[in-house]
């Protein structure tokens, strides 16, 4: 009798664990299914034609639904951020690995850890009240209020912990002994941190810096607070644009009836950029099992 | 027997020779009359944190001469050999006491710099550890970064012949090292140390992580690698030192017990505990 | 001396140079983030600590006059939602955690879940947004409350405590799991007496810095639809109740459904508000925000130090 309990309640938490594991299917399921089935409402109304191919964004003005200004916006932010976050991380990581001294390495990671934990809406407020007066404006007065740089540099900043901790443990990867190698052949440190070491961990470095686009692409709060609410297809940095996130942080702060038009564009912008972050994040995490198998 | 030795334990100045009598282990003179030795050694201790690895160590290695290091494992001698090439100096909580010279050159002073010293003095590891490049770049890397100014693809074919590796990989030098098997990355290695023309070469247990035919492979290397270079070999095996060195340190607890003309040490020790090592009784 | 030797030209001083360079790029790079932080906080602190003070604290919102507003409704909000957060999201990520690490057997669906996790935790934050917006508040019908606020972020935080939760889980040696099989342990009671306490620093480390994420989330919450104006707290009065278990529980029933904002809601809309006047109040918000994090951050690494001096493996 006993032993029936015990396995009946070894057989219950067994299968209240797995639900738990469950859980992040399910979740993974919830928005696929959230966001599709308004999508496809929406495209009941528009064509997907016009939503891929038009180069107008204005769902209040004449219902104008070409995707391509907000991807735009969206890419400038998250392309000037990174342009900012890959030489500062790998710079960062390189240091970390091959240059501290014992002590300053330990410290690195949670340095990084609470750099990565200050709030977005906190840098949106610094890149409205302090990058765009104080470092935009002065080398260029004629830049908008709100600009696609100080949400780009902002979102660089973001990012850089996330890069350099990820190149970092890549560069760590790399076994003792390769380095010992080009030592042993009178290399200097210079040419083993740039012409062993960063080789040798490339893949890593490219997974981190995807890793770190698909969180630059997904930023909200700084760029809803920084970038503006003007969607527009340019590659002028200093005026208003917006960005995806930016966009359905707009339309979510008005109004919207359920069923509306504007409700139902939060959920095909939602899509698009969730289909545009997995991808990034599937390749990079593909990227890095393999670099995992290659060192184990 | 007479032993030249420097006593001071300045790290910057140049120090001055002083002419000592003492019973310091050295090379016993042979028939022929001694070169001035490569490596001149001098009370040398180094520690990592608290742990000493080697204490007092005393001697000299000849030029065109192998030269085996050999005792248990943990005895100091792989530390020892790093200390040649400063290749310890990674080694967090580093310490050294005594003094070393490469030739004229102090190894531990300010005015040493290791890069240049490792350009001549070369080293082969335990573990075959090729670049993840092309056998060509493999060999050509070192001499590329040195600034070699003749022409590559003679000194890579003059390398790899040197290394007894020329006709297996002469056909696929583009492809990967690391395809190569655990014998050919080890005389890889060696290929890649002589390509930027050394003068010493130092070898930590390079047979260890091979089979009985790439070892013999190895060791006649090294028979013919002494008439260029001059090789300090450490090896936990005995029968490789007695097989393939000139002379024998033998190394105890990170002091050095004795060293003498291999044959001499192999067959009348004058220490005891070598002896007792050298007969299995421990280790 | 080997022949030959003259055929290098091996620019020692120059390499040595480039190296110094080299390195002195490296270190002003790394120290680049630092910097900014720095100027970060001075900034923060210039403009908001005059306006820091127990009124600031203790204050509804205004939206008329600046000088009599405060964060009180915003930080009782944020209070209540990471707590509703922490209830869902910790006993959930440790249990997906364990069954991963402890019970999985090894085959595709295992393999299929842990890509799911890692993917999950690099979906944008306002994606879950929309996904609490569409379940929590219109289908399940909690409007936009401070329990579908929790719940979103609970979703948010989950894939980052599992991933901690196993890191932490994995790095108990085999060794203490065969000693408990060995007395005769079944495998749960060797999980939760042996192998759950001796990953227990570990795990709440990155529960904390799980929380600590949570609290500092906007997006998710705007999407759901949290207010900065609410002029009541919820749950702030007891009055009206019952004093008997019925009443608590009605008591907390509605503080849970109740309207509600978040400090970093708050700190976005006086962000975004055209006075100057609220732009201090937004830096005073920012001071009080990361003042909670930066305790909940160090709490987290503290315990992390602690546990690589006192490991008892």
């Amino acid at each position: 009798m006993a032993r029936i309990l015990r396995k009946l309640r070894e057989g219950g938490i067994h299968a209240a664990l797995l639900g738990c594991a469950l859980l992040s299917v399910a979740t993974t399921i919830g928005i696929v299914w959230v966001l599709l089935r308004e999508s496809l409402g929406f495209f009941s109304d528009v064509p997907l034609r016009e939503f891929l191919f038009r180069l107008e964004w204005a769902p209040e003005l004449g219902g104008k639904y070409g995707v391509w200004p907000l991807v735009c916006g969206t890419m400038l932010v998250a392309g000037g951020g990174l342009l900012l976050a890959i030489p500062i991380g790998v710079a960062t990581a390189l240091y970390l690995s091959e240059y501290a001294p014992h002590w300053l390495r330990q410290l690195g990671k949670p340095i990084m850890e609470v750099l990565a934990g200050i709030p977005t809406v906190v840098y949106g407020y610094f890149a409205l009240m302090f990058i765009t007066p104080n470092i935009i404006r002065p080398l260029y007065p004629e830049a908008d209020v709100f600009n696609a740089a100080s949400a780009a540099i902002v979102v660089g900043i973001m990012i850089i912990p996330t890069i350099a901790s990820l190149c970092d443990d890549a560069f760590r990867a790399v076994p003792r002994a390769l380095r010992d190698g080009a030592y042993a052949l009178s290399a200097t440190k210079l040419e083993v941190s740039t012409r062993v070491v960063f080789p040798a961990a490339l893949s890593g470095v490219v997974a981190a810096i995807l890793l770190g686009l698909g969180r630059a692409i997904g930023e909200t709060m700084a760029v809803a607070i920084a970038a503006g609410m003007t969607p527009k297809v340019t590659a002028n940095p200093f005026t208003s644009i917006q960005t995806m996130t930016g966009y359905i942080v707009q339309v979510s702060l008005g109004d919207t009836p359920q069923g509306s038009m504007a409700y139902r564009t939060i959920f095909v912008i939602g899509f698009t950029l969730f289909l545009m972050t997995l991808g990034i994040n599937l390749v990079a995490n593909y990227v890095l099992g393999r670099l995992r198998e290659k060192y184990e | 027997m007479v032993e030249r030795a420097r006593g001071e334990r300045s790290f910057v100045a140049p120090p001055t020779p002083v002419v000592r009598e003492g019973a310091v282990a050295a090379r016993a003179a042979g028939e022929n009359p001694p070169a001035e030795p490569v490596f001149r050694i001098r009370e040398l201790s180094i520690q990592y944190g608290a742990f000493t690895a080697i204490r007092n160590v005393t001697l000299d290695i000849p030029e065109r001469q192998v030269t085996a290091i050999i005792g248990p494992s943990g005895c100091g001698k792989s530390t020892l050999l790093r200390a040649l090439n400063r290749m310890n100096d990674f080694v967090p909580h580093m310490t050294v006491r005594g003094q070393a010279y490469y030739r004229d050159q102090a190894i531990y002073s300010l005015r040493c710099d290791p890069v240049e010293l490792r350009r001549r003095v070369g080293m082969v590891f335990q573990k075959p550890n090729p670049f993840p490049k092309s056998i060509y770049k493999n060999v050509a890397w070192g001499a590329r970064i040195n600034g070699y100014t003749g022409a590559l693809d003679e000194l890579v074919e003059r390398s790899l012949r040197a290394a007894a590796l020329w006709d297996e990989v002469k056909d696929k030098l583009d492809e990967s090292a690391l395809n190569l098997s655990g014998g050919q990355q080890q005389r890889l290695c060696i290929a890649r140390a002589v390509a930027i023309q050394p003068d010493v070469l130092l070898m930590d247990e390079p047979c260890s992580a091979l089979d009985p035919i790439a070892t013999s492979r190895i060791e006649d290397l090294i028979d013919e690698l002494k008439t260029r270079f001059t090789v300090v070999l450490v090896t936990h095996n005995m029968q490789q030192a007695a097989r393939v060195s000139d002379l024998t340190a033998f190394l105890l607890m990170g002091e050095l017990v004795e060293m003498d003309d291999t044959s001499r040490l192999f067959t009348k020790p004058s220490d005891q505990r070598t002896q007792d090592y050298i007969t299995g009784r421990f280790g | 001396m080997s022949a030959g030797g003259a055929q290098f030209r091996p620019r020692l001083q120059a390499r040595r140079t480039l190296g110094w360079l080299f390195a002195a790029v490296c270190v002003l790079f790394s120290l680049t983030s630092l910097l900014v932080l720095g100027v970060l906080l001075v900034e923060v602190f210039r403009v908001g600590w005059p306006a820091l003070s127990w009124t600031f604290i203790r204050n509804l919102p205004s939206v008329l006059f600046p000088e009599q507003a405060g964060i009180w409704t915003a930080l009782i909000g944020s209070i209540w939602t990471v707590a509703i957060t922490a209830l869902a999201a910790i006993p959930l990520g440790i249990g997906a955690a364990v069954y991963l690490e402890e019970y999985a057997p090894r085959n595709w669906l295992t393999n299929a879940i842990s890509i799911n996790i890692a993917n999950l935790a690099g979906v944008p934050s306002i994606v879950y947004g929309i996904l609490g917006l569409a379940i929590f508040v219109r289908w399940l019908e909690f409007d936009r409350s401070v329990l579908s606020g929790g719940l979103t972020l609970a979703l948010l935080v989950l894939p980052v405590i599992i991933i901690a939760s196993r890191e932490a889980l994995a790095a108990v040696p085999d060794s203490v799991r065969q000693a408990a099989y060995a007395v005769g342990a079944t495998r749960w009671q060797t999980i939760r007496h042996h192998v759950l306490p001796a990953a227990l620093p570990g795990i709440i480390t990155g529960v904390i810095l799980a929380l600590s994420r949570a609290v500092g989330e906007a997006a998710p919450l705007i999407m759901i639809g949290a207010l900065a104006y609410v002029t009541s707290v919820p749950g702030g009065s007891f009055e009206g109740y019952d004093h008997s278990l019925a009443g608590v529980w009605s008591w907390l029933r509605d503080a849970m459904l109740a309207d509600f904002s978040a400090m970093p809601i708050q700190i976005y809309n006086w962000t975004d508000a055209p006075q100057k006047e609220f732009h201090v109040l937004a830096a005073a918000g920012i001071i009080v925000l990361l003042g909670g994090l930066l305790t909940m951050n160090a709490v987290a690494v503290g315990i992390r130090a602690w546990r690589q001096v006192h490991r008892t493996w």
